[in-house]
């Protein structure tokens, strides 16, 4: 069995991580799943996680009365799930829900947050990380609202 | 540099302006608002060879003429096939014929994909909405010749699952074992289980040798952009993408003037050329 | 009547015989097209007598002006350009390209059998020659073929004659097509008046040329005589007021396309498409398909189009150049530097007439060198900021 900052150190999100850092990631760490259907988190309730996930497959909905579920997003091995733990008031904005069997590690928010305005390199760090995806999804959704195949 | 002519000698035409007329053999809806027709030559027995790529511009009898990429298989030259999608009034019309229903047809014309080019490489198609027919002729040839390329994969992105095109084929294709096929909506239901995003997602992780890779993509001009972007971002060469380009046609042999490009005419000197040739342009508004 | 065949020789035409030239190429069989006074202005069209020649008129043009006046004396070329170029005549702005009747099930295209006539022109001046070799490139000399230009023009018999005069919109001299004639007639004329004489100095350019001085009343040009083509064309060379610099203008208009002179530019064009019409050397066309009441029969007609029109550039969604500033900067930007890619030669022969016809006098030579002091000026004002910084 390997060890969480082995999993961690195979994961493209913490790809370039010092050994030291990893080991203080894995100390928020916890390995998770999540059966195919399962919602792994809902609008509106804390958000004190980000998964980094391992395996499988989730998809970002929102809900709408008239039409339903709607999936906006997608994500797979090697994505991260999640990033309003980052920021006050720590509530999710969507629902995340595993369309096949998921394998991920979860990271605990409130003790990431701690480590990282203790270390501050791990601290930048982590927000470059964290900045590389937002500014990956903005451009992304960007071209989506386009409706560019109407 | 890639070389984009056409493999093959297109037939001469007697007068490139006079439509052949063709018989509708069947008539395939793909979507609510997309379908293909097959048809055969009136008058002749004559084999429509192509260079996948290439298009022709098809005549409703007194309604007008539209330029529409070929979306059939190459090695099947007896049968010629588009793939359209209802955008005006030929289209329209178009959408309206059944079998046995005759249509005006005037081409090939254009430059094809670098088929050839991409021989020994790996190849990614990265196609956005309508934009998969003109790529489905490169399926076509590579799955006939498959050992001479590299990895082949096709990156597919469109509005929601009702509007993939060609559903049946890609769940053919998809279990092939020589073939990945990745698929992206815009927005999905409760009854999609697969990707939800844009096409260009899906770059980063497909399964291809960047530094050995010819990339053929066809969509909207704003997703061709982002594409070759993140192509290049992968590693792949930008003399290594070809991209598809459309505009308003009339003549389709380079005298009409309309489908200006900068210095090019998509019609004749495109519509498929290597990023290079087109990247300065594409960035400037209203070319 | 035996010539001397050296092709530099040049000979002496009588006005008072100009008639005989145009009766020989009539019973050559050329439907023989001209200078005429109609509407007043000079338009070229049929003619079968010197008396339809516009004698005594000239033109002044500046840029959206057009007026005739009389001349004190009574030239037949004395004016410069015709408002619409010879263009008309090789590619005119209307053909039916085919026609198609429904048959069994089918369609059957029935090609127009009508023999384009022979036509000869009289009066083509140097910068209208350059605009034809130019048509020639695209129409005959590329990858396709145009079957009706290459009909019109396969048989077209030429008479070149040099400009006595500049018009006030003329910059050949910038664009190396005049004034004198070089190349590309069958015959040249200079037209040669004062008080005592009015004569024709003749240039042979072919063997059809050389034929129908054959059968023409001249003599052999003396030695002043035979210097008079560019003594004239000399004079007219030096009445030229606009110029256009050609300097680097292809690399000045690919790296100038967000220049804000375009902007300027935009807030006086109507896009009224008047420049591409008169403009000889435009070639764009659009195609209409229409059919009889019944749907029985069809037809497609080609028209002269202008890249000036919102349908121009239409794709399903909407028009590619939606404002005028991108249709202007298109037609510029062809005329100047994509058309070098396209064909080896720039598009614009300086006849001016895009300048006389623009209703609000937009003026090419003036806009691009606009283009270029407002790109110079960028540069300093660049320059400056850093100076300041440091």
């Amino acid at each position: 069995m390997r060890t969480l900052d082995e999993l961690l150190h195979e994961h493209e999100f913490f790809k370039g991580f010092k050994p030291e850092h990893l080991e203080l990631m894995a100390g928020c760490a916890t390995n998770v799943i999540f059966e195919a259907g399962e919602y792994i988190f809902r609008e509106g309730e804390n958000a004190d996680v980000f998964y980094v996930i391992r395996h499988g497959h989730v998809a970002l909905e929102i809900h709408d009365p008239r039409r339903g579920p709607i999936a906006i997003d997608t994500l797979q091995e090697n994505d991260v799930l999640g990033w309003s733990w980052l920021f006050a008031p720590y509530h999710w904005h969507f629902d995340a829900k595993a369309i096949k069997l998921t394998r991920a590690v979860a990271m605990d928010g409130k003790c990431l947050r701690t480590k990282c305005e203790n270390d501050h390199t791990l601290g930048y760090l982590m927000m470059q990380r964290f900045a590389t995806v937002l500014a990956d999804r903005l451009q992304q959704t960007r071209l989506q609202v386009l409706k560019l195949y109407d | 540099m890639i070389n984009l002519t056409p493999q093959l000698t297109t037939q001469q035409l007697t007068d490139p302006m006079q439509p052949e007329p063709f018989r509708v053999k069947r008539v395939m809806k793909e979507s609510y608002d997309t379908f293909t027709l097959e048809m055969e030559p009136v008058n002749s027995e004559r084999l429509f060879t192509f260079a996948p790529g290439q298009f022709n511009m098809l005549y409703i009898f007194g309604v007008g003429e539209i330029p529409i990429s070929i979306s059939g298989d190459p090695n099947q030259p007896a049968m010629l096939v588009h793939t359209t999608r209802i955008v005006g009034a030929v289209t329209k019309a178009m959408s309206k014929l059944k079998t046995g229903d005759v249509l005006g047809v005037r081409g090939p014309f254009g430059t094809g994909w670098p088929v050839s080019a991409a021989k020994g490489c790996d190849v990614v198609l990265v196609a956005g909405g309508i934009g998969l027919a003109p790529l489905r002729p490169v399926l076509y040839q590579m799955l006939a010749h498959r050992d001479r390329y590299g990895k082949v994969v096709l990156l597919y992105g469109c509005r929601s699952p009702e509007d993939i095109l060609f559903r049946k084929e890609l769940e053919k294709w998809r279990a092939r074992f020589d073939l990945e096929i990745f698929v992206t909506v815009d927005y999905g239901d409760s009854d999609w289980h697969g990707n939800v995003g844009v096409v260009t997602k899906l770059i980063p992780k497909a399964p291809f040798d960047a530094l050995n890779t010819v990339a053929m993509v066809c969509g909207p001009e704003v997703m061709m952009r982002f594409t070759a972007i993140e192509l290049q971002k992968r590693g792949v060469q930008g003399e290594a993408i070809a991209l598809s380009m459309e505009r308003n046609m009339k003549c389709a042999i380079g005298l009409c003037g309309h489908c200006q490009f900068g210095p090019t005419f998509i019609c004749k000197d495109g519509p498929v050329f290597t990023y290079p040739q087109l990247q300065s342009w594409l960035a400037q508004w209203e070319i | 009547m035996t010539l001397n065949t050296n092709s530099s020789t040049k000979y002496v035409l009588e006005s008072t015989d100009f008639q005989q030239l145009i009766d020989v190429l009539v019973g050559i069989g050329y439907r023989v097209i001209g200078p005429t006074f109609d509407h007043n202005a000079v338009i070229y069209d049929d003619i079968t007598a010197v008396t339809d020649l516009p004698i005594g008129w000239t033109d002044e043009q500046d840029a959206a002006t057009y007026r005739l006046s009389r001349r004190s004396d009574e030239a037949f070329f004395g004016y410069v350009i015709a408002p619409q170029s010879w263009k008309k005549f090789l590619y005119p702005s209307q053909v039916r390209l085919w026609q198609a009747a429904l048959s069994n099930g089918s369609f059957e295209i029935l090609p127009d059998s009508e023999k384009p006539e022979p036509m000869a022109f009289i009066g083509v001046r140097s910068c209208e020659l350059h605009a034809i070799a130019i048509q020639d490139r695209v129409f005959i000399e590329g990858e396709y073929v145009d079957p009706t230009y290459h009909a019109h023009r396969e048989n077209l018999f030429i008479v070149a004659v040099n400009c006595g005069q500049a018009g006030g919109t003329c910059f050949c001299t910038s664009v190396n097509t005049g004034p004198k004639v070089e190349a590309g007639y069958d015959l040249a004329l200079t037209e040669v008046i004062d008080h005592e004489t009015h004569y024709f100095v003749v240039e042979v350019g072919t063997e059809r040329g050389q034929h129908v001085l054959e059968q023409l009343p001249v003599r052999t040009a003396d030695k002043r005589e035979a210097k008079l083509p560019k003594t004239i064309t000399d004079q007219a060379a030096h009445q030229i007021k606009r110029h256009l610099n050609t300097d680097g203008i292809k690399e000045l208009l690919y790296t100038n396309s967000e220049n804000p002179r375009w902007d300027e530019i935009a807030t006086r064009c109507l896009t009224c498409a008047n420049c591409t019409m008169v403009c000889p050397t435009c070639f764009c066309t659009t195609v209409e398909d229409v059919s009889d009441l019944t749907g029985q029969q069809a037809e497609r007609i080609r028209k002269w189009d202008s890249c000036f029109t919102m349908d121009f550039s239409y794709i399903h969604g909407g028009s590619v150049r939606y404002t005028s500033k991108s249709r202007y900067r298109q037609w510029m930007t062809h005329k100047l530097a994509t058309w070098i890619d396209q064909f080896g030669t720039l598009g614009c022969v300086g006849c001016g007439r895009c300048i006389t016809w623009c209703p609000v006098g937009i003026d090419i030579t003036a806009e691009l060198e606009a283009i270029r002091q407002t790109k110079a000026k960028g540069e300093t004002i660049k320059e400056g900021s850093d100076e300041n910084i440091g």
